[in-house]
């Protein structure tokens, strides 16, 4: 548990070294004492609210998926998001059905969650309002509701992100 | 050749422009405070990104271009968070949804809790 510990804070460390290198850039070598200084003091106090398995961040294929499923999903999904929205906004009878709708998912990890919900938000019409991690329910603000079963609800906007960040983050 | 992305750069900044402005055309005809948040996280987020590309692309690889992508990065971090946060803590407050609103799930779930 402590080793879990002082791994988290080197991880956080060094995220926040590189952050603040290209804060600072180009960097020459006060920058990056005062940097060592910055990083450190961040990963001293809030080291341990960041990573909770250091582990996870060696496997290869977490970043492999992420990198070339995750990422063209989320921004092929976003652009559809506004273009949509930007339809609506713009068409004279204001076309929107909205409402709450609840959704199930299956991830766990906080991690995974806070990346659900935030997919969630910047993807077609959806808003995550609020999650309830115990029994794996998110609440969703849904501008055009086309389906007010829990399970309908969860096929079309939970389930095109949950498999790709089950291979993420669990 | 620096010539075409310069313009593939301004073209970028247009269409964020664009997006942007229909993000606040959006905040001011919506009904209720949860579509308007919908407009104003989605488009925002998308449009702004968009100048900070646009803005990447045409400065290179320098100080300014770097701040550029960073900021790209915490903005789509953090704008679905507050989004997240204005909702809940809007419903919470019992701000109601607009009058035509088909389901609310989150209310029903929720009575008798608060």
């Amino acid at each position: 548990m402590e080793s879990n510990g002082v791994k988290r804070k080197i991880v956080l460390f060094i995220l926040g070294f590189i952050v603040w290198c290209l804060l600072v850039w180009v960097p020459d070598w006060q920058h990056l004492v005062v940097g060592v200084f910055v990083a450190g003091m961040i990963a001293l106090l809030v080291g341990d609210l960041f990573i909770k398995k250091p582990g996870k961040l060696k496997h290869p294929h977490r970043y492999r998926y992420f990198i070339f499923q995750y990422v063209p999903t989320f921004l092929w999904e976003c652009i559809k998001a506004n273009i949509d929205v930007a339809y609506r906004v713009v068409h004279p009878n204001l076309p929107i059905n909205p409402g709450i709708v609840k959704v199930k998912t299956t991830l766990t990890s906080d991690t995974a969650l806070t990346f659900l919900a935030n997919s969630i938000t910047l993807t077609p019409g959806t808003m995550s309002v609020d999650i309830d991690k115990d029994k794996g329910v998110l609440y969703i603000h849904w501008i055009n509701v086309k389906d007010k079963d829990v399970k309908g609800a969860t096929k079309d906007i939970v389930e095109k992100f949950e498999h790709i960040l089950a291979k993420v983050f669990e | 050749m620096s010539n075409i992305i310069d313009i593939v750069g301004l073209v970028f900044i247009g269409i964020g422009l664009a997006f942007d402005f229909f993000g606040c055309l959006g905040l001011v005809r919506l009904p209720d405070v949860y579509n308007r948040l919908q407009a104003a996280t989605k488009s925002v987020t998308l449009g702004t990104c968009s100048i900070l590309f646009g803005t990447f692309l045409i400065v290179g690889f320098t100080a300014a271009g770097f701040k550029c992508l960073l900021c790209m990065m915490f903005l789509l971090l953090t704008a679905p968070v507050a989004a997240h946060a204005v909702a809940r803590g809007a419903h919470r407050a019992g701000v109601k949804l607009w009058d035509k609103s088909v389901i609310d799930k989150y209310a029903e779930d929720k009575e008798g809790e608060i």
